[in-house]
């Protein structure tokens, strides 16, 4: 196998101030993966999201997409390219209802090229997509709720339509920011099947997780991160069983 | 006891789904539009016989229009804009500029001085619109000023004397009709706007820029639409105002063009749109009634402002609206 990886990150280093909040990390990703990140609080898992997907810059570093080089790219432009992201902290637009949140990323550039929807008249149709849309990833067409205001909705919802934003924009790679966190036993086995759904259509996940039991279910590669420096990176239970990464989850003395 | 609010029938009948099936649903729908077209529409002849008046009316639908465009910009892309006298005065100078010393008649000098205006006015706004925060509302506020000042200074376009001579309207019907059917047009033009997909997405923006960004939509750009349609419509009041008063001088620049509108929108409820307008309809006049007063109007229109932020801080329009749509009524909890 000698394909090229769908996603190449090499010696990305980033500090704020005097604190290193990434140290030299370097992997790769095939596509088809689910990758998943861990590692404890503040070991940088959102800062090297935040720098891949250009909102914030890297110190040094090389991020090439399909071979391409896509460093210090605006976050636009990535998104562009195929790169979703959703947030930790949601961000939905609140003012407007969750269907119309979907206009938004229908309307971008990549949307109109892929071609989200067909034919029909000008206005409405993005409509139509978006409560499709969303009914695939949860919300039930016949409910109240996607027509909900963005603000007045649950949590699980809220993550569901980042989700959803990011679904909206047909991309090749989506990074999932902690989808699980903050959700209830009950949200959460309603969101595995959406993430294994994602991974049958090809989509290529990267997962940013504290919920380990739900990540392994679903990851084929995991890679640990502690205080910016990668740990390892391999099957998710070899990882587990790694000496470090216990240390650095459970400290050294519980080991 | 807790005061309940319940929406009409007919509101809950007549929305989303326009089931519309009789004449008093449609009244229901259309009757507070066509009462604001019809009463606007009729003004010039209203005040037929008060000529003094009938000028103060063309003077409110320009601040209606400025006011507009401020509640445009701030309640639906965010961008804070101080800066009503840099549309105005940049418009006004285009206009004499294209009228006086080109030559060019009303009717294209008006179109023109709006658009050439509105690519000014946003060329001179692109640094600060990749950034958040106060760097617009405070850029804004300074050019009029420093406008002011480069024309005082180098002696340039009639220096402090300004621009005179420019074309009047030829009849006075027209520039009434010229000014109301325009406010009418953006007015609801706007509105429309704002619910389209692109005005949806300068919603996001306002909401969530960095959402914005993920979905692959460049900001900036967003932006910059969103400040040219602004700038447009002050551009347009500015023009009209030069051609109005048949000059152009730095008073176009002057701090009453910021500062009315934003009053406006505040006393007409932020984000409506048409309570911006109706702001400038109530403000405009008021002003002008107390001008018998002396300096001492200052202190009554401070006043009036300072009560409708204490006990109307919503605004009228969304204060009407609630009024309108929904019924109250106080149950026992």
């Amino acid at each position: 196998m000698s394909a090229e990886p769908i996603l190449s990150i090499k010696g990305i280093t980033k500090t704020f101030g005097g604190l290193k909040a990434l140290v030299d990390v370097s992997f790769d990703i095939e596509k088809g993966d689910v990758f998943g990140i861990i590692g404890p609080n503040g070991s940088g898992k959102t800062t090297l999201i935040n720098c891949i997907t250009g909102f914030i810059r890297t110190e040094s570093g090389q991020v090439r997409f399909r071979g391409k080089d896509i460093t210090g790219w605006k976050p636009h432009k990535i998104a562009d390219m195929g790169i979703a992201r959703t947030f930790q902290i949601m961000r939905p637009y609140y003012s407007l209802p969750a269907f119309k949140n979907l206009i938004i990323p229908l309307w971008s550039p990549r949307a109109r090229k892929t071609g989200g929807w067909r034919g029909g008249g000008k206005h409405g149709d993005r409509d139509t997509v978006a409560v499709d849309i969303l009914e695939e990833i949860g919300f039930e067409r016949d409910s109240r709720v996607p027509y909900k205001l963005a603000s007045t909705l649950p949590t699980g919802y809220q993550k569901r339509l980042e989700l959803a934003r990011c679904m909206a924009l047909r991309p090749d790679v989506i990074f999932c920011d902690e989808v699980f966190s903050g959700l209830s036993m009950s949200e959460i086995a309603g969101m595995v099947p959406l993430i294994e759904k994602m991974k049958s259509e090809g989509i290529t996940l990267i997962m940013v997780e504290h919920r380990l039991r739900e990540l392994f279910k679903v990851a084929n590669r995991v890679m640990a991160l502690n205080f910016g420096e990668k740990l390892t990176e391999g099957e998710p239970l070899d990882v587990i069983e790694n000496k470090q990464v216990r240390e650095a989850y459970l400290g050294s003395e519980g080991v | 006891m807790r005061k309940e609010r319940i929406d009409r029938g007919l509101k809950v009948r007549t929305e989303g789904i326009y089931a519309i099936n009789s004449a008093r649903e449609i009244l229901y729908l259309m009757g507070p539009r066509l009462l604001l077209i019809a009463g606007l529409l009729a003004l010039p002849f209203v005040f037929e016989f008060a000529p003094y008046w009938k000028r103060v009316i063309n003077i409110m639908c320009a601040y209606a229009l400025l006011a507009i465009a401020f509640d445009f910009l701030a309640n639906y892309v965010g961008l804070v804009c101080l800066g009503g006298a840099f549309f105005t005065g940049i418009g006004g100078y285009f206009a004499a500029i294209y009228n006086v010393n080109l030559g060019l008649p009303i009717y294209l000098s008006i179109p023109l001085a709006t658009v050439s205006g509105a690519l000014l006015c946003t060329f001179f706004l692109l640094p600060c619109l990749p950034l958040r925060g106060v760097y617009f509302a405070i850029v804004t506020l300074m050019y009029p000023l420093l406008f002011t000042r480069i024309i005082e200074a180098l002696d340039i376009f009639g220096g402090t004397n300004g621009i005179t001579g420019l074309d009047s309207f030829p009849n006075p019907y027209l520039e009434h009709y010229a000014i109301i059917i325009i406010a009418l047009v953006f007015l609801f033009g706007m509105r429309r706007f704002v619910n389209q997909d692109v005005g949806l997405v300068l919603r996001g923006v306002k909401d969530n820029d960095q959402s914005v960004k993920a979905s692959g939509i460049n900001v900036t750009r967003m932006r910059i639409i969103a400040v040219f349609v602004a700038s447009f419509i002050g551009c347009f009041a500015g023009a009209y105002i030069a051609h109005l008063y048949m000059w152009a001088g730095i008073s176009l620049f002057a701090l009453d063009f910021s500062i009315i509108p934003i009053a406006s929108v505040v006393i007409g409820g932020g984000g409506t749109l048409v309570g911006a307008a109706i702001g400038a309809f109530i403000l405009v006049p008021l002003s002008e009634i107390l001008r018998a007063f002396g300096t001492f109007r200052i202190v009554i229109y401070c006043i009036v402002l300072t009560g409708f932020i204490v006990f109307k801080s919503e605004g009228i329009m969304i204060y009407l609206q609630r009024k309108y749509h929904q019924f109250e009524r106080w149950v026992k909890v």
